[in-house]
């Protein structure tokens, strides 16, 4: 792993391991992050799961009633029918926080609520099975609905996970082993410096030592030599 | 105030009208992808588009994926289930956990 090109001085290495120990806290707080995010997630797709099956075996029986009633009815009066809806439906979306992920709820309502009333058509050009097949599909609705808003957020979630997964990733194999890689470079080169130093001095102190010896031998030398020619 | 729409073949959505619902019968992936655009601006919250429609577009439905709204959902159309919702969820568990953990028996 590369280490950062930065100076090794002390200020620097004082300021990485600051760094250093804001990437391990933010790592270890978006791991669990994620790992909160998956147990949610996980549980979520299940329920999709099973709502989207449920969903597509009731759509299918609402299908097969509109079949039959187009085989009953020719499709110019189906059409006829159905052009004018009586039934309007609105939403209102409100907003919930899942882990921070904004997550869209929807509520729904009708224009009617008397479900028996709910035909835009009159009963005398059409057939029963037109009614089974318009009032199955209103009954429907709500699941239709629930699995919108639980697919949306299955949607949302899992963009969310991908996202905090490779945060996760980068801090932990790129970001902090290169600041770690750093800062033990900065130290041994603070260390191998200190030696240096030592080093010098231990020097220079053997050298002041020896001076010191040989001008004491010097001057011992002259007083001898002094008293001796006297 | 949001609405819902549908979008897909007049056969397969025209019921979905006398619920309530805004219908937008297309039959040409083209004209999808337009009528998409146009609506998705336009205070839908929830879009559902049949299977065979979904699978044509679907590279343009996912640049929505990540928008809170609207939310596009697939159904099945007339055809019956082609399995595009499910292949959704199980393309969404893969995305997040990496690997394929609900599915993997099927």
């Amino acid at each position: 792993m590369a280490r950062l090109n930065v100076n090794p001085t002390r200020m620097v290495l004082t300021s990485l391991k600051n760094r250093l120990r804001v990437a391990v806290k933010g790592h270890k707080m978006l791991k669990d992050k994620r790992d909160e995010l998956m147990k949610q997630f996980l549980e979520l797709a299940r329920e999709n799961k099973a709502l989207r099956e449920q969903v597509e075996a009731l759509i299918g029986d609402v299908y097969s009633n509109f079949v039959i009633a187009s085989a009953v009815m020719s499709s110019e009066v189906l059409e006829e029918a159905l052009m004018y809806p009586k039934q309007g439906v609105t939403i209102e979306v409100g907003r919930k926080n899942v882990m921070s992920v904004d997550v869209p709820v929807f509520d729904f309502k009708t224009t009617t609520d008397d479900t028996a009333n709910i035909y835009p058509y009159g009963f005398a050009n059409t057939s029963a099975e037109l009614d089974n097949a318009i009032e199955n599909l209103s009954n429907i609705f709500p699941e239709l609905l629930k699995l919108a808003a639980v697919e949306k957020e299955v949607q949302l979630l899992a963009a969310e996970i991908e996202k905090t997964r490779r945060r996760v990733n980068a801090l932990e194999y790129v970001m902090i082993p290169q600041l770690e890689e750093t800062i033990k470079y900065i130290q041994m080169k603070l260390d191998e410096n200190e030696r240096g130093n030592q080093t010098r001095l231990m020097k220079v102190k053997d050298m002041m030592v020896k001076e010191a010896i040989e001008e004491k031998q010097q001057f011992t030398k002259d007083a001898f030599d002094y008293y001796v020619n006297k | 105030m949001y609405k819902i729409g549908v979008i897909g073949d007049k056969q397969s959505v025209q019921g979905f009208k006398a619920v309530g619902l805004n219908v937008f019968d297309c039959n040409k992936a083209e004209e999808a992808k337009r009528t998409l655009h146009k609506i998705a601006d336009d205070n839908y919250a929830i879009i559902y588009v049949t299977e065979s429609l979904y699978d044509e577009i679907k590279e343009f439905i996912y640049e929505y994926n990540e928008e809170r709204l609207p939310a596009i959902i697939p159904i099945p159309g007339m055809q019956g289930s082609l399995g595009i919702g499910i292949g959704n969820i199980k393309k969404a568990v893969e995305k997040a956990v990496g690997a394929d953990i609900l599915f993997g028996n099927d």
